[in-house]
């Protein structure tokens, strides 16, 4: 019921209790957080030392996906609350880039809609990856056919 | 209607957004694809492969046969990367 698309970091625990924060119907909190790899897959078998990633991203119509995106996943489970925060611009390796967060009366709920969120995110939220390498080229990272297959799961 | 560029369209292109009236005879995206290819050689390679494009017309996703019709925005960009 809450999405952010910031620059700045985030605060885990302060995040957490603050979606759960007065609601006592809620027995039970799932969360995901994404990190920065120090190690990119440059897609030809070669692996190389990432040190940093730009995230570029469509303003206006990223907020509305993850805005429809949270809304299929109220549609779906019985939520009591769901957040999901998006990080953009330069990020080094070991930085959280994204969290996703449901709260539901019980566990299956709460774990099913945060696994459906990071998923569909993945593959329906505009942004792209530029990872920096210590040669000072940058890499566009290219879509997995795995994080396709992981949202078709879903449909 | 303003055209948006995102990652390596951007680059190809040399521009994040402009601002374009396309001729009449422009109706879908494939259309408006094969009239910016036109534009400029930076145009026509990041529009070379559509099979690596996706677009948007007001922030919405669509497909080439799409009908462009009164729209203000239209963006080009790669499948999306965000998340872990």
């Amino acid at each position: 019921m809450a999405v952010k698309v910031q620059a700045d970091d985030f605060d885990l625990a302060a995040e957490l209790a603050a979606m759960r924060a007065g609601n006592h119907n809620i027995g039970a909190v799932a969360s995901f957080v994404g990190l920065v790899r120090d190690m990119a897959d440059l897609g030809d078998g070669g692996r190389d030392q990432v040190t940093a990633m730009t995230l570029e991203h469509y303003p206006g119509m990223t907020e509305k996906m993850l805005a429809r995106i949270d809304a299929e996943a109220q549609a779906r489970w019985p939520l009591e609350a769901s957040l999901i925060i998006h990080r953009h611009g330069r990020l080094q390796a070991g930085e959280q880039i994204v969290l996703v967060a449901c709260a539901s009366p019980h566990r299956t709920a709460a774990l099913e809609a945060c696994h459906f969120l990071i998923d569909w995110l993945k593959t329906e939220a505009p942004f792209w990856k530029l990872e920096q390498t210590p040669d000072g080229d940058g890499h566009w990272v290219a879509a997995r056919d795995s994080d396709t297959a992981a949202t078709e799961k879903w449909r | 209607m303003k055209i948006l560029y995102f990652a390596w369209l951007r680059n190809k292109v040399g521009c994040a957004e402009e601002e374009l009236t396309p001729p009449a005879d422009v109706v879908t995206v494939a259309d408006l694809v094969a009239w910016l290819a036109t534009q400029s050689s930076g145009h026509a390679d990041a529009l070379a492969d559509m099979q690596v494009v996706r677009c948007a017309v007001d922030q919405e996703y669509v497909g080439l046969e799409h009908v462009i019709g009164a729209a203000r925005e239209v963006a080009f960009f790669p499948p999306v990367t965000g998340g872990d």
